[in-house]
Order: structure tokens, then sequence, then C-alpha cells
């Protein structure tokens, strides 16, 4: 089974990178990106009989920092 | 003074430390490696490193506080055995939960390497008590991800309970409020982004950093 996880900072958190990559994108001339957030994605390949919450465990033990970022699981 | 120093891949301040401890307390700390799953008994105090373990891959310190050793190390943090964390050493310690909040990439984006200013902003725990309450010390701080988080509640609570140890002079990587330096409830842990091992002698250009480990001598010994 393949699963796509998600990390993205929370809202409220500052992002300098993702202001980087906005100054960046303004650079280039593309005009109108009000704000950038940068995150992480993860690709996993699990066994069939992984259970949704040993999937939710990974990602509250090690996968993001639930002080700073939320996640979000999708199945593929 | 018994000490432990954990040493993890990436990790090059554990020589650093390890030298200072030495001479403050004569006694060579013991070199426990990540993998280890104990650490030696009756330690009077374990030292987590600087450095980059694990390269910094997923969060900067977050393999580490995952690793074999450090299970060791948080239910000795949680009997009272005194821990400190330097730079790397924080931002693990902030992984395993022991301190609260996170350690960001610094607000410039840049890699801040030099000397800064801190403010001794509680002496009343065993790792400051070799200061002045509210005296100003100069250690050098040298970090891409120092840039400390928590949410305006947690801060104010921390502030309320006087865990902040060490506040910068001046902003140096945006972190919240200044902080430099922080305490968990108990006061037996402590996480910095400066490192104080790198001042121990006037050859370093201070000493400033080594009055932390004389406190902490006479605080524990």
């Amino acid at each position: 089974m393949k699963l796509r996880i998600i990390v993205t900072l929370k809202n409220g958190v500052l992002d300098p990178q993702g202001k980087a990559i906005q100054h960046a994108l303004s650079g280039l001339g593309f005009d109108g990106v009000d704000d950038v957030r940068a995150g992480k994605l993860f690709e996993l390949d699990v066994a069939d009989t992984t259970s949704d919450a040993a999937v939710d465990e990974m990602c509250r033990k090690l996968l993001a920092n639930t002080v700073i970022e939320n996640y979000r699981i999708e199945r593929l | 003074m018994k000490s432990a120093v954990i040493v993890f891949p990436g990790s090059n301040c554990d020589r650093d430390i390890a030298t200072a401890l030495e001479d403050v307390t004569g006694t060579k700390p013991q070199m426990v490696w990540h993998g280890d799953s104990d650490l030696p008994g009756d330690v009077d105090l374990i030292a987590v490193p600087g450095g980059f373990s694990y390269g910094d891959y997923l969060r900067c310190g977050a393999i580490a506080a995952r690793s074999p050793v450090v299970r060791s190390v948080i239910e000795a943090a949680e009997k009272g055995v005194p821990v400190i964390g330097v730079c790397n050493g924080f931002q693990i310690l902030t992984e395993t939960g022991l301190l609260p909040g996170a350690l960001m990439r610094n607000a410039g984006l840049d890699f801040v390497c030099r000397d800064v200013a801190l403010t001794v902003d509680n002496n009343q725990s065993i790792f400051t008590s070799g200061y002045r309450s509210g005296e100003s010390i100069t250690v050098p701080v040298a970090h891409h991800d120092g840039n400390y988080f928590a949410d305006a509640e947690t801060l104010d609570r921390l502030e309320g309970e006087g865990r902040v140890a060490f506040r910068y002079g001046e902003s140096v990587n945006g972190s919240a409020r200044n902080i430099a330096g922080l305490l968990n409830k108990s006061g037996n842990v402590l996480g910095m982004m400066p490192h104080p091992e790198r001042r121990i002698e006037a050859a370093h250009g201070g000493t400033d950093g080594r009055r932390l480990f004389e406190g902490l001598l006479r605080a524990v010994a």
C-alpha cells in the first residue's frame, strides 16, 4: 500500500524559507504571489495490513513535529 | 563529578564539551555512542553536544531524539539527573519533548557564527548559579536553526515560571522573546543554542562559558 504524507507548518508559525521563495518568485517577475509556505512530502510503501492508527502514530512520533507542523495522510 | 557525553553520527562538539568538563571537574567524561541502550550508572551529568546529528535529516535533532541512548537520557532526566544540551543538543531535547517548543530556521536564513551577548535571566538554576542575575556574558553561537518558537501562551508560562535561563542581548536569529537557553520545569534540564564549552580558557577569548560548568560542579558535587 502506498501512502503520501504531507507535512505543513501550522498557521501562525513563521516560515522564513517560504518568504525567501516568495521573494524569489517576485524577482522572476511572477506578480501576485501573496504568500508561500514550504512543507514536506513523504511517500511510504507499507504493508497492506498497516492500520490507520499505526500510520497516525508514525506521523506524530517522527514525521511531523506537532509543536509546529500539521500532517495529512493520503492513500494512493 | 561523573559525566557522560552522548555521541551521534555528525556530532562535532562532543570533544569540546568533554574537554571543558574534564578541565573544570578534573574527571574525564565517559563518551556514550548513540546506539548504546544504556548510560553508565550513577552519572551526575549528561551532556548532549552540538553538531549536525544524522546530517540534520528530517528536522534538526529529530532522528537523534529517537535513538536508543536518548530513551535512557529521557528516563534519567525524568529521575532528576542534570542534562545539558548545547546547540544541536538543545534541538534534540526539544524534539524529545523534555523541553517545550521547537527550534526553526534562523529568521534571516543565514547560518550565524559569531560571539553574542547573553543576559542571564535566571541564576537560580544548577546551570546558572555561577552568574549574577541580569549579568551580560559573551559566548559564541554557530547555528542555522536556532530560532526558538513556542505559542504565546507557552512563552508566557515559561517566563512566569522563570524557565528562561539566557536571552540574547539583541536579535540573533529571530528567537521568540530572544530566548537563547531554556530550563525544564524541575530545573534539571537546560537547552541552549550558544556554546559555553567554547569559552573555557583565556586563549578562547574569554572564560564566560567556564563559569557555567564551575557553577554546575558546585551545585551538583
